[in-house]
């Protein structure tokens, strides 16, 4: 991308393409257009006589991007340069006549340069859009498959316990003798098993309550033929419970929460 | 067979129960060194120079001096309303017999001044007995710091523990101390300290998951706490010294809720290391030397030692033992387990008192599903086995520990919706709460 403004002469190709058009009046207008043009230009006139101070010349501004897209983290390189400006200033910013820099903005990003020549004549500018998008999203771990989640979805619950009881009730054993089926047909899985408690009770209390949840699922997982090395257990003690009112909230908050471990 | 007239009866029995109220209160007052209140009077401290700093530094000493005294338990305050208008700066300015008589009738006065200059705030500050106009003075003292309002705090915290010491049975005040504690305010459960009547509070841990337990060794420069990591529970250690973690050994399983012996050379922690079953375990204080203390099925936690001797562990134990949690002591190797709470409902959270005589603890005595009631601080006599309920409210209170002098406890409440962390008398009385910033919970008293 590279735009280029010179002072305020208008651009070459409008006035061209006001040429096709052959009406009269057109061609008179092309006319008045291409004397202002001359003027623009500055054809020399009869040298006068004494030599007035050469009129002052407009700064000019230029500025590039490479490359003009990037992904979200890579970095690009904004070339500028000026002529005839005082100050330069980039995004606001003061910088050298002309130079490069290094930038990396998390999102599409317009680099606006400015410079300002001498009093009486008009600032120039230039922009560069550099264009970020997002990266691609990071290929699935390569030892898991989607498959593995959903087997593990479908075989793998968590259990539930009574009140201030760590013993499995008799529903937990067959949910956990189901998981012992389909974790012992995975050797490649780790599992993780949270013992959980609810918010009533104490904090250090439920901490072993919840070491004693979890360390009772394994222990039957394991006698089921479950590899122990594959199990890790930790209490949440109560620290994940909810603020509840009721035994349905209470209940749902005194578990084993069986997870597979990426 | 004589028939007992009734009257005669009656009256007996009411001998008996003034006898047993009698004695509960002298093993509440013995236990936590309470004498018979003295009557002292605090007129505020002079200002003695010009420079602007005076009044607001001489307000917070003020202001400071007299909430330690009045925490402290030694004394009853005599009100400023029946004070002279003169306040005296100096002994020279101070009519003894004024502050002796009716109607201030004070037995002691602490009176001074307090001035700013280049700097620095100076305060000197006397005690003097009310009712010996001879030879009044009893303590005089000087100070000199850096003119902050946290100086000003510090001198009068100073100044109230050397007339505690002098007035309450030389035991050292408690006015210095600091308290630790968790709060959630950061968006985590991390370990926070803070003065004990709650100013200077400011966060220790930066784990970013879940902090618990904290717990300082008895030279105040570690506060061992429990630490969720990715896969357990272990024991962390701050260094108050550094102002950073400094190390301890990781153990298998879930490790949480440290004590240390209160001559610092060992520490104990509930552990799931050697079979999963939560269970007690003691090392020395760097982590080496472990030893199970507890191999019984069923949640063993919360250890504390019996800080006069370290002979001693008290913990509690539930599931497979008693089902709901009860309060347990062993002697340190091991034997001679005896239970402490009698069975009923839900006990946790033993705080042992520094003479050895008591245990504050945390008892929902109607625990169960749907059952009413709350959890509130109980002490117990441990050699009686009779206990004082000091907190009467109908939330829960948890996590009671006990002041360096054993006059105070702290604890938390959730009494105003959420847990805070409040202060009593170790009787029950002289409740405040000192934190309102979060949640701020598990608090654990400092040494001097």
């Amino acid at each position: 991308m590279l735009l280029t403004l010179a002072g305020t002469c208008p651009p070459l190709e409008d006035i061209e393409v006001n040429h096709r058009k052959q009406s009269w009046l057109f061609i008179l207008m092309t006319l008045l257009l291409a004397a202002a043009v001359t003027g623009c230009n500055k054809k020399k006139e009869a040298p006068p006589v004494p030599t007035p101070p050469p009129p002052a010349k407009p700064a000019t501004a230029t500025i590039s991007v490479s490359p003009t897209s990037i992904q979200k983290g890579e970095s690009a390189t904004l070339t500028w340069s000026t002529e005839n400006a005082r100050t330069m200033t980039l995004q606001g910013q003061p910088v050298a006549a002309s130079g490069s820099q290094t930038v990396s903005p998390s999102q599409s990003t317009d680099y606006k340069l400015v410079a300002q020549g001498d009093a009486g004549t008009p600032d120039a500018g230039a922009n560069a859009r550099l264009t970020v998008s997002e990266p691609p999203p990071p290929p699935p771990p390569p030892t898991r498959s989607a498959t593995d989640d959903e087997l593990f979805a479908q075989g793998v619950h968590d259990i539930y316990f009574d009140y201030d009881k760590y013993d499995l009730r008799s529903e937990a054993q067959s949910t956990l003798t189901q998981a012992a089926q389909a974790i012992s047909q995975h050797p490649d899985w780790a599992i993780m098993i949270e013992g959980n408690c609810d918010e009533r009770g104490s904090t250090e209390y439920n901490i072993g309550l919840g070491t004693n949840r979890a360390t009772t699922a394994k222990d039957f997982l394991v006698k089921a033929g479950v590899n122990p090395g594959q199990i890790q257990t930790r209490s949440n003690g109560k620290e994940k419970a909810a603020d509840c009112k009721d035994e349905a909230c209470w209940q749902k908050d005194r578990n084993d929460h069986l997870s597979l471990r990426h | 067979m004589l028939k007992t007239p009734k009257p005669v009866f009656a009256l007996l029995l009411l001998l008996v129960f003034a006898f047993m109220s009698a004695s509960a209160q002298d093993w509440v007052h013995t236990g936590t060194n309470r004498g018979a209140p003295i009557k002292l009077a605090v007129p505020d401290f002079k200002a003695a120079s010009g420079d602007p700093q005076t009044a607001p530094l001489n307000t917070v000493f003020n202001q400071t001096l007299w909430n330690d005294l009045d925490n402290s338990g030694v004394f009853e305050m005599v009100s400023k309303s029946f004070y002279p208008l003169q306040m005296p700066g100096t002994p020279g300015e101070l009519k003894v017999e004024t502050w002796g008589n009716a109607p201030v009738d004070a037995a002691m006065v602490a009176f001074g001044n307090l001035g700013v200059a280049n700097g620095k705030v100076n305060v000197q500050g006397w005690l003097f007995d009310a009712k010996n106009a001879g030879a009044p003075q009893i303590l005089g003292k000087q100070y000199q710091e850096n003119a902050t309002p946290d100086y000003a705090r510090l001198i009068a915290h100073k100044f109230a523990d050397e007339i505690i010491f002098r007035l309450g049975g030389g035991i050292p005040g408690i006015a210095e101390t600091k308290l630790y504690f968790i709060s959630s305010r950061s968006g985590h459960k991390e370990v926070w300290s803070m003065d004990y009547d709650g100013q200077g509070q400011h966060q220790l841990s930066h784990l970013n998951s879940f902090a618990l337990s904290p717990r300082v060794s008895p030279d105040n420069s570690r506060v061992a706490f429990s630490g969720m990591t990715a896969d357990s529970w272990q024991i962390m250690m701050y260094s108050v010294e550094l102002g950073r973690m400094v190390s301890f050994p990781r153990f298998r399983g879930d490790n949480f809720s440290p004590a240390w012996s209160s001559d610092g050379t060992k520490f104990s922690f509930s552990s799931s290391m050697r079979d999963g079953d939560a269970d007690i375990y003691m090392t020395d204080a760097s982590g080496g030397g472990l030893k199970r203390m507890t191999a019984t099925k069923g949640p063993d936690v919360s250890p504390v030692f019996n800080p006069k001797t370290n002979g001693q562990i008290a913990w509690v134990s539930g599931g497979g033992r008693t089902r709901l949690p009860q309060i347990y002591i062993m002697d340190a190797d091991g034997s001679n387990v005896q239970q402490i709470t009698n069975q009923e409902g839900y006990a946790v959270s033993p705080s042992w008192s520094p003479n050895g005589m008591l245990l504050a603890f945390a008892w929902f005595r109607k625990y169960g599903p749907g059952a009413p009631g709350a959890q509130d601080i109980y002490i117990m006599d441990i050699a009686s086995r009779q206990f004082v309920q000091l907190t009467h409210d109908s939330r829960r209170n948890d996590f009671p520990s006990w002041s360096p002098d054993g006059r105070h406890i702290v604890f938390q409440s959730n009494r105003t919706g959420t847990d805070q962390i409040w202060t009593m008398l170790a009787d029950g009385t002289h409740q405040q709460q000192i934190t309102r910033d979060g949640k701020n919970s598990q608090p654990n008293w400092g040494f001097k």
